[in-house]
């Protein structure tokens, strides 16, 4: 055979292996430099061009088999379910809606009947509020525990959590007004987002790199979820616009529509994720490409103001509230950019980019450590102040860890790997830490 | 000899460090010194070594750059890190205490003797 005819079967070959997802262009230039080493070294040993070329082939083994190793170790560019489940197992694309609108029915049902209960809206009593996480939650674990196909062990550890959970909260007896039940509102839905991490990475929850996917998943499934309420509230809008002028009472209309529409959407926007999963694939990178920049110029700033002024007169509760949520919105943005980059890439400016807004997320968070212990000094322990000391110190550890990693890789020092690996270590403390606001901080203050 | 596959994938990682702690080194001449060190025992499927190199380089055990040789390919050549090095010494040690254990056994029951003697 010519030297024509074994280019265009390298550039066949080639054309095959690139159909697998997870195997970019420059994996395959390797490949490929290999294929041709063999080929060249068969053809030195005196094999003619093109049985030189079957023979290096067959050594690069089983192409399925690879591209399957390939999407193992870079699940960073795909972690299909689809491709990842093993050699032979289909996919059942078809079967997948059917079990995600029961479960999503399931929740909706569920909330509609605890509303009926509680007669909201006309009636808001405060175990509707303390207990709407455990309507809505147990069923996405449900999903997928179902879908992982747990075994009988795992299912009894997916549900003794959220039963645990479930007596722990209703049981305690608050008091009239209790602060401690309203930090308990807030926290029950985090603690059961981390019960739900159980299922959803099959029981394994030592590995790392589920811990990274169910990171993924998070922001994926918050990103879908603000887009099927975006829908939902125009959907709803125009529905009223319509029904009101012929005398329907739309509001009586949206009691109904509106909660069991939100929880059903909890499990059809986890569903997308799962199925959809390279549609949002495209649009991580690039959502956080645009949102880690801004924040941290907006983070420096704030630092470098409030280091300036000092807190003085503004630092109150509201503005500390404020702080939190924008300590979490960064972390989220932080652990949400790591996931979906690729490791293997080297420092670029979007790392730099990241260690400035958490440099600058560290600085606040001291600032404001700083004047809640004196104000704790001035006034005592509160439940929320409890609350919110813990959360800070539980940032602070995570974000002095971070930027000093970080700073190390950005130095070429370590590989971006520890990075990945200090944040995936440390996801356990904050589901720990909201455990315990939620378990043991209301007997702490004896339930007020 | 043919050699059980789960060994097979058990060795590789500390096989490929020990490899890249003599030189720096590429794919294909890894697979040709592996040969060569088990005088053509250890059988390989080729492609697969290439997830293993980009799992080492995640974890930053080497690093990887794109060169050009006089008179060669462009390739990708793979060097060990200090990382690197003390994964391998980790493996090491846990290799050495495995390979005690059995040659400990093997010689108290004589199995190895027969073995041997089957073979």
């Amino acid at each position: 055979m010519t030297v024509d005819g074994v280019e265009s079967q390298i550039a066949e070959w080639r054309a095959y292996v690139a159909k697998a997802p997870a195997v970019d262009g420059r994996d395959l230039d390797e490949l490929e430099t290999h294929l041709r080493d063999q080929i060249a070294e068969l053809g030195a040993a005196g094999l003619a061009s093109d049985e030189a070329f079957l023979v290096a082939v067959k050594r690069m083994g089983d192409l399925d088999a690879l591209s399957r190793e390939f999407a193992r170790e870079h699940s960073g560019r795909l972690w299909k379910q689809l491709v990842l489940r093993g050699e032979d197992a289909p996919a059942h694309p078809s079967t997948g809606w059917f079990e995600a609108f029961a479960f999503a029915a399931a929740a909706a049902i569920a909330i509609q009947i605890a509303r009926i209960a509680a007669g909201f809206p006309e009636e808001s009593p405060v175990w509707l509020g303390r207990n709407i996480g455990l309507f809505v939650l147990p069923f996405l674990a449900g999903y997928f525990a179902r879908r992982r196909e747990l075994d009988t062990r795992r299912w009894v550890l997916t549900t003794a959590p959220l039963v645990l959970l479930a007596l722990v909260v209703n049981l305690y007896p608050y008091a009239v007004d209790s602060a401690t039940e309203v930090l308990v509102a807030l926290h029950l839905p985090i603690v059961l987002w981390f019960a739900v991490a159980y299922p959803y990475m099959g029981g394994t929850i030592e590995s790392h790199e589920r811990r990274m996917d169910f990171v993924r998943f998070t922001g994926e499934w918050i990103i879908y979820y603000v887009l099927i309420a975006l829908g939902g509230g125009v959907l709803m809008g125009l529905t009223a616009a319509i029904l009101e002028p012929i005398g329907i009472d739309v509001e009586r209309l949206i009691e109904w529509v509106l909660p069991s529409g939100a929880a059903g959407a909890v499990i059809v926007a986890a569903w997308l994720v799962e199925s959809k999963q390279h549609v949002v694939e495209n649009m991580a990178p690039v959502l956080t490409m645009i949102f880690t920049p801004l924040f941290a110029l907006m983070l420096a700033i704030a630092a470098i103001t409030y280091a300036v002024d000092g807190f003085a007169g503004a630092f109150d509760r509201e503005l500390l509230g404020v702080f939190d949520a924008l300590m979490v919105v960064v972390l989220g943005l932080v652990l949400y950019a790591m996931s979906a980059r690729d490791p293997s890439r080297a420092a670029g400016l979007m790392d730099r980019a990241q260690l400035l807004a958490v440099a600058s997320a560290l600085v606040l968070d001291v600032m404001v450590l700083i004047s809640m212990v004196a104000r704790i000094g001035d006034l005592g322990f509160t439940p929320n102040r409890a609350a919110a000391l813990g959360l800070n110190l539980v940032l602070l550890v995570n974000l002095a860890g971070a930027a000093r990693l970080s700073l190390r890789f950005l130095r070429g020092r370590i590989a971006f790997a520890r990075l990945e690996r200090w944040q995936t270590s440390y996801l356990p403390i904050f589901g720990l830490w909201t455990a315990i606001v939620v378990t043991v901080l209301p007997p702490l203050f004896t339930f007020t | 000899m043919h050699i059980d596959k789960d060994l097979v994938a058990a060795s590789a990682t500390p096989l490929v460090l020990a490899i890249l702690a003599e030189d720096e080194s590429y794919g294909y001449a890894i697979l040709k010194r592996v040969r060569e060190l088990s005088s053509g025992e250890l059988e390989w499927t080729d492609g697969m070594l290439y997830p293993l190199l980009h799992r080492l380089k995640r974890l930053g055990y080497v690093t990887t750059e794109w060169r050009t040789p006089p008179e060669g390919r462009r390739r990708r050549y793979y060097a060990i890190t200090d990382d690197g090095r003390a994964a391998m010494a980790e493996q090491q040690q846990q290799w050495q205490t495995v390979a005690r254990a059995l040659g400990d056994v093997w010689r108290g029951s004589g199995v190895l003797a027969s073995a041997l003697g089957d073979a």
